[in-house]
């Protein structure tokens, strides 16, 4: 099986797209959007960081193997995320017991 | 067996693996396993930056318009640049053009080393103005001064691990940089190349969410 050859032209417009997308992310940061800023920050950062696993990094092109293995990364991370926040959110849920 | 081994090492083929698939899956393997512990390690970076951010917002606000945002839009372009010129290095790596392959190395070092002196000089305006937690930390802006110093201690802790892997992977451009002047690489053998362009880029990621994390949660309140 012969290697997948990402073509240059290929990189460049990732490139292009990474470059209007960090404008996009310093833009969005003047406007005042409340808690949305953010989310906004954020999924601009996830979708950046997406263009560059997939076609930089070549996952795109790359063995299922490999998809476990990004994927279990990241489902990991989600999951000390999700727990943690999990406490932290839910502790005033609970009322303080008083001690002696 | 000897005769063998001979076309192995001439191919690059190392004698455990059945055939240069076989290594190269192997290789990519390894590195991804590795960046995965890369991702619970800064993972947990960030886990300290959501607890924290979420019980002072507005100090961090505070805090984070005074960095500098230009110098991290700027440090993120470069970051952005060395990624494509990497991706490049793998590109001609795979088509066996070594001299646009060693240039592109060449490139994304020097563009490493921009990020890296950039940070040095945003890290001095900090220690002038007194803002390196735990040496004598001043802060007269608004927010509570030691919120403002928890938002340094995080802003320290993850650009300096950031930086040390921009340090890390310079070295690690500079052995493959040898490598390809050596003419180790060819069409059939340049895993080195793309394995370590795997962590380049990685760091290039970190650096995508440190960016707005760090610099600009204030930016709609300094104006």
């Amino acid at each position: 099986m012969a290697e997948h050859i990402v073509p240059i032209k290929t990189y460049v417009i990732i490139f292009l797209a990474l470059m209007v997308l960090t404008v996009v992310t310093v833009l969005a940061a003047t406007v005042d959007l409340g808690a949305f800023n953010t989310l906004v920050a954020l999924s601009i950062a996830v979708l950046k960081a997406t263009l560059v696993v997939l076609y930089f990094m070549h996952v795109r092109y790359s063995s299922r193997l490999t998809w476990v293995f990004v994927v279990a990364g990241l489902f990991w991370f989600g999951i000390m995320i999700a727990f943690t926040l999990s406490d932290y959110v839910s502790r005033p849920w609970i009322p303080v017991v008083s001690g002696q | 067996m000897a005769e063998s081994h001979t076309t192995h090492a001439h191919t690059g083929l190392a004698h455990h693996f059945d055939n240069m698939e076989q290594q190269k899956e192997a290789g990519t393997l390894g590195m991804w396993a590795f960046l995965v512990t890369e991702v619970m390690f800064f993972g947990g970076l960030f886990m300290a930056y959501i607890l924290y951010r979420a019980s002072y917002p507005d100090a961090f606000a505070s805090a984070s318009s005074h960095l500098n945002w230009k110098l991290g839009a700027a440090n993120t372009v470069v970051l952005i640049v060395s990624s494509l010129t990497m991706a490049l290095a793998v590109y001609y790596s795979q088509i066996g053009n070594r001299k646009l392959l060693m240039a592109m190395l060449v490139l994304t070092m020097i563009l490493g080393a921009t990020f890296l002196v950039v940070k040095a000089f945003e890290y001095n305006d900090k220690y002038v103005h007194h803002l390196i937690p735990g040496f004598g930390f001043q802060w007269d802006g608004a927010g509570n001064p030691q919120n403002v110093q928890m938002f340094y201690w995080i802003y320290f802790a993850m650009t300096g691990v950031h930086a040390l892997h921009m340090i890390v992977g310079l070295g690690i451009m500079a052995v493959i940089l040898y490598m390809a002047k050596r003419g180790r690489f060819t069409p059939e053998y340049h895993s080195p190349v793309e394995i370590s362009g795997l962590y380049w880029h990685f760091v290039d990621i970190v650096w995508i969410f440190l960016f707005p994390l760090l610099y600009l949660i204030g930016a709609h309140e300094s104006h």
